[in-house]
This record gives structure tokens, C-alpha cells and sequence, in this order.
């Protein structure tokens, strides 16, 4: 049996909404209306235990509502969630002793204790036994390079050091499953580099289960084996990211630099997609037009000083991919 | 000793983190020992001014200065306003965290409300004994002091009583915690009862002191165990019979508040929505 079972998962929302101004205002005194948002319309996936697993979609999409139910801090309307072979809201305790979470938009820290106190708090509250927590703490803090904050109060740490705090927060009752929700929101690309470095090692020398959101498709590039796509509520697709890239955006870039200014390209299958100067970037599809004779075939016709070949960058096919399905933001 | 850790954990900690906060404390005496002035001599003046309705009074002079300075002492023993942490953390949704946690919501949120009001209460009472018991008589004002208890049964009874009064306003502070993650918000809650809590613990007046047809409701009201039943225990209005009465009537309530909490919180917990996407 898979580590986490979702099926036809559902959760919807009332919303509280108001007309504008006074007049609004008072009517809503009188009178509230409410409007049911479908969170999550029909979510069907599994984890295998040691997967490393991406879950990207628009803002509202219902990553974030996915990860909540997971997690046992929601109830879904229907469906079903087995995690470790527990529901987890109907089987609570047990089930948050055994996963660990960081929200990236919160903190689980306390704000005016030190993080080391909070790090004895979190240890006490999960009941971890006190040799096993001095030697998880020891771990964490020289993975996450944590020595230099530990005696400061966690309102004063810099993002990516509360971030890496939260991190080893989440991780020191020995977790099977991780849930990251947006982990690399709002760092500096060191504090990314080495969130995901964590990640990374946590996920193959002690086998954690990872399950990551993320708004940074560089996250995605760097840490999941397989990415799951969710928008207005559905699974949009589940694949290998390449998969999912060949299969949405299949066309290579080429940029060429002429000697003189960039001429008129009319080919079949090359699209130009910037001119600038004496640079192209043209847009063509391998499969049509094979690589090599394009670029055959500018340099017969005219003097070319440097070609480069490239994919189209992951923000792009990403957007694209939303494009496809309507799955931009409400 | 392994199920209670994490909520030994959770007092202990709250607590010594309150308890540094000198600032407010010094406010908060200060702020009492002007209220409490200014009751101790609208007493003296009404007893004064009235010697046979004195005379009458369930309760001497003594016993309603004493009374009044343990009550202006005592105040952060009541629960004035729903628990601060627990509040912003509905607000900003942080609330999902101590879903996370493998331990019972309703006695995390609670020994983190009675350690919140205990650490406010006792720097707060300790600078009162000094002004009001010690420093008071010092500059000859003795009649005007806070008195010991004046038996030792009375002693005994208020030290078992004050740490009931500290559960029973613990568990109504989280009716009012309860409150907070049902509607999101603190304010109305802590306006409504603030006022109901001034009146009925008696804070504002001795209930003791109230007219003879309001004295029975008064007494079995659930605000009194806060404050009034202890105060009485201790300046030795209530004994006996009466003593008895009070502590299991303090019991009764917390028992019944804690109940109540539960059922409510549960309720409340199942459709929580948790702030933000």
C-alpha cells in the first residue's frame, strides 16, 4: 500500500462577501451572503514511502487546502486520505507525531523565545526522548548551520535563517513524511540553495517523504523526481517534470547573432520570438525541423557570428501549461 | 510523568517567558494601588457615614480593605480578555500549528491560559503585599492595610481555594478563547466580558455586600470562584460550613466550564478554516 492514499478528495469554502461602501456595509448587517468556493473538486494521487514529490499550480489552486488535509488541520467534505494507513483528522495525534510540516508563510517557532528554547519546547511536546532529541538537535543544527542563531530570539533572525529554523523545527521528532508548503518563499538564493540542499539529503540518506509546494520552478528542477500539477481544484497532470516539459512545450530556442542587422526569417515550423539588433531568438519544433539543418540553412543564406540552442525556461513552459488548461488565478 | 510533559512544558514555559516583563507589571501595580486607594476610602467613607447599616454589614471594615487590596492583587487572576497568544494566532492562522502538535488542543491552550494569568498575577500581587501589607502600617496607616488572614483555618482555606479560582478562570477563559476561534476575532468578546467579570467577581464590590434577595444567586454564579469565594476564605466571612460550600462550588464550576469547553472546542475545531491559501 502506498505511504499516502488520496481519492477523489473535496473541500469547498464559504466565503463571507459584502458590497462595497456603506451602503454595503449595512446590508451586511441585515443580510450576509456567502459564496461556496470548490477548494478541491476531485484530487486522486499516491506517495510511495521515500518519493520526493512536487506539487505546483496557481495561487488558489488548492495546494496549499491539499497539503492542510494531509497534514489532519482540515476535514475534506469528501474522499479519501490515508497517510501511513491513518485518516488523519479522525486519528489526529497519532498522526501528526509521525509527519513533520513548515508552512513558509508561517512561523512554528516561538517569537520571543530563543530557537534553541523552542527547539526544547517542540522536543517536550512531541515527547521525544531526551537522548534521541540532544542527538537530532546536534544534527539539524550543523546540517542547517544553526550554531550562530541559537541563543537569539526567533524575531530577530533574517528569513533564511528562521526559514532553516523552521526546518529543523519541523524534523526533530524524526518524521517519516515532510510537508513543505512554499519552504523557499521570499529567500535569498543562498538560503534557497541550501533549503534545498537539506531537502535533498533528507529525502535520500534518511529516506523522508517529501511532499514540497512551490511557486519557484527551480525548486522543482532541483529536488523532484515527479510534479504534480493542480488547478481549479484538479489534477491537472502527474509526471516526471521532462515528461510534462516535452509534452506542453516541446520547441527548442535557437539564438542567433548576425554580423549585420538581424534579417526577415521566413521558414516553415521558425517562429521569431525577439529581435533585437542583430539577434534573433527563434522558436522552432525538433521534431518538424531538425536542429541541424536550421542551422545549415541560416548560415548558407547569411553571415551568422554565434548560435546558441536552448529549452525554453521552466517559468515559461509552466505558464504555458496553465494557459492550456484555464488554470490561471481566479 | 511522560503524558503530562508536554503540557508541564508548555506552563513552564509560558510562564518564565511572562514573567519577564518587568515594565508591565510595575503599570499594572501601579494602576491597582490607585483603584484600590480609592475604594478603601469610598469604604471608609460609606461605613463611616452609615454606622448602623455598618453595624448590619456581613462584613467589618477590615475585612472589606483586606478584601479590596487582595482583589486589586489578584486581578490578572481573572480572565479580562481572551488569551492574547491564542487570539493572534486565529488571526494570522498560526492556529493550524497546534493542530500539528501529537497533544489534546484544549489542555495545550489551557495550561497555557492559566500559566499567562498566573505569571501576570504573581509579580503584580507581590509588589500589592508589599505596598498594601507592609509599607502601609509603616507609615501609619495600618487601619487602611492588608490584613493576615485571621485564622489559620482561613489560611488553609484560601490556599486550597486560590489555586481553584486559578482553574475555574482558566477554563472560562477558554469559553472565551473558543469564542475568539469561532468568530476570529477578540474584540467583542473581551468588551462583554470584562464588564460581566468586574461585577460578578466581585471586584467592583464585596459580593457579600450586594442586598440579601441577590446574595444566593450572587455566591452560585460561576464568576464568584474567581475572586470572591477565596477573598472570603481568606478574611474568614466564609468558614465552616460555608467554606465548604465555596471550594466545592468553585469545583463544580470548573468541572462544568471545562465540559462545556470541550464539547464547544471540538465543535469549533471541525470546521476551523485556516487563514490564508
Amino acid at each position: 500500500m502506498p505511504q499516502i492514499l488520496v481519492e477523489d478528495l473535496a473541500k469547498t469554502y464559504r466565503v463571507a462577501e459584502r458590497d462595497p461602501g456603506l451602503l454595503g456595509a449595512v446590508k451586511g448587517l441585515v443580510h450576509r451572503r456567502h459564496r461556496t468556493v470548490q477548494a478541491l473538486r476531485d484530487v486522486s494521487f499516491s506517495l510511495e514511502a521515500g518519493e520526493l514529490l512536487g506539487f505546483i499550480g496557481p495561487n488558489g489552486a488548492g495546494k496549499s487546502t491539499t497539503i492542510k488535509i494531509l497534514s489532519g488541520i482540515l476535514k475534506p467534505d469528501a474522499g479519501t486520505v490515508l497517510v501511513n494507513g491513518r485518516v488523519p483528522f479522525t486519528d489526529r495525534i497519532a498522526h501528526v507525531s509521525k509527519i513533520g510540516v513548515v508552512f513558509g508563510q508561517r512561523t512554528q517557532l516561538w517569537w520571543d523565545l530563543p530557537v534553541s528554547e523552542g527547539f526544547d519546547l517542540l522536543a517536550d511536546i512531541y515527547r521525544v526522548e531526551p537522548a534521541r532529541y540532544r542527538a537530532n538537535r546536534d544534527e539539524l543544527v550543523a546540517l542547517l548551520r544553526l550554531e550562530r542563531v541559537l541563543d537569539q530570539p526567533v524575531r530577530q533572525l533574517s528569513l533564511g535563517q528562521r526559514m532553516r529554523a523552521e526546518i529543523a523545527a519541523a524534523l526533530l521528532h524524526e518524521p517519516d513524511i515532510l510537508f513543505l508548503d512554499e519552504p523557499t518563499i521570499g529567500l535569498d538564493a543562498p538560503s534557497k540553495l541550501a533549503v534545498r540542499e537539506v531537502v535533498r539529503r533528507l529525502n535520500r540518506e534518511r529516506g523522508v517523504t517529501v511532499l514540497l509546494t512551490t511557486h519557484d520552478m527551480h525548486d522543482i528542477e532541483a529536488l523532484a523526481q515527479r510534479v504534480i500539477v493542480i488547478g481549479h481544484g484538479q489534477v491537472l497532470a502527474d509526471s516526471p517534470f521532462e515528461t510534462l516539459r516535452a509534452n506542453v512545450l516541446a520547441e527548442r530556442r535557437l539564438v542567433v547573432d548576425f554580423a549585420h542587422e538581424a534579417p526577415e526569417i521566413v521558414m516553415a515550423g521558425v517562429e521569431v520570438r525577439r529581435r533585437q539588433g542583430q539577434t534573433l531568438e527563434l522558436a522552432f519544433d525538433p521534431a518538424r525541423t531538425p536542429t541541424p539543418n536550421l542551422i545549415a540553412a541560416l548560415a548558407a543564406a547569411h553571415e551568422v557570428v554565434d548560435i546558441h540552442v536552448g529549452e525554453p525556461a521552466i517559468e515559461e513552459v509552466i505558464a504555458r501549461f496553465y494557459d492550456l488548461h484555464g488554470a490561471g488565478e481566479a | 510523568m511522560d503524558a503530562a510533559r508536554p503540557y508541564l512544558a508548555a506552563f513552564s514555559s509560558r510562564f518564565l517567558l511572562m514573567l519577564q516583563y518587568r515594565a508591565a507589571a510595575i503599570a499594572g501595580f501601579a494602576t491597582q494601588c490607585w483603584w484600590g486607594g480609592i475604594k478603601v476610602m469610598i469604604y471608609a467613607a460609606f461605613f463611616a457615614a452609615a454606622p448602623a447599616a455598618a453595624a448590619a454589614s456581613p462584613m467589618t471594615l477590615a475585612q472589606v480593605i483586606t478584601y479590596t487590596w487582595l482583589a486589586q492583587a489578584l486581578l490578572a487572576l481573572t480572565p479580562w480578555s481572551a488569551d492574547p497568544e491564542v487570539a493572534l494566532s486565529v488571526r494570522t492562522g498560526s492556529v493550524a500549528f497546534d493542530r500539528l502538535r501529537p497533544v489534546d488542543t484544549y489542555s495545550l491552550w489551557y495550561v497555557r491560559g492559566a500559566a499567562w494569568m498566573a505569571s501576570r498575577a504573581l509579580p503584580r500581587a507581590a509588589l500589592m503585599l508589599v505596598g498594601a501589607g507592609l509599607v502601609l502600617p509603616l507609615v501609619g496607616l495600618s487601619d487602611w492595610a492588608w490584613k493576615p488572614p485571621p485564622t489559620l483555618a482561613a489560611a488553609a482555606a484560601f490556599a486550597i481555594s486560590l489555586p481553584l479560582a486559578l482553574a475555574l478562570s482558566s477554563a472560562f477563559l477558554m469559553i472565551v478563547n473558543i469564542i475568539v476561534a469561532a468568530t476570529l476575532t477578540d474584540r467583542g468578546v473581551n468588551v462583554l466580558f470584562n464588564s460581566l467579570i468586574i461585577v460578578f467577581s466581585g471586584n467592583l464590590l464585596p459580593l457579600a455586600l450586594y442586598p440579601d434577595w441577590a446574595r444566593t444567586a450572587l455566591l452560585v454564579q460561576p464568576f464568584a470562584g474567581m475572586m470572591d469565594i477565596p477573598l472570603r476564605l481568606y478574611v474568614g466571612q466564609l468558614s465552616g460550613t460555608g467554606a465548604l460550600l465555596g471550594l466545592g462550588l468553585q469545583a463544580f464550576w470548573t468541572v462544568t466550564l471545562i465540559l462545556l469547553g470541550r464539547w464547544a472546542m471540538a465543535r469549533v475545531m471541525r470546521r476551523l478554516e485556516v487563514q490564508g491559501g
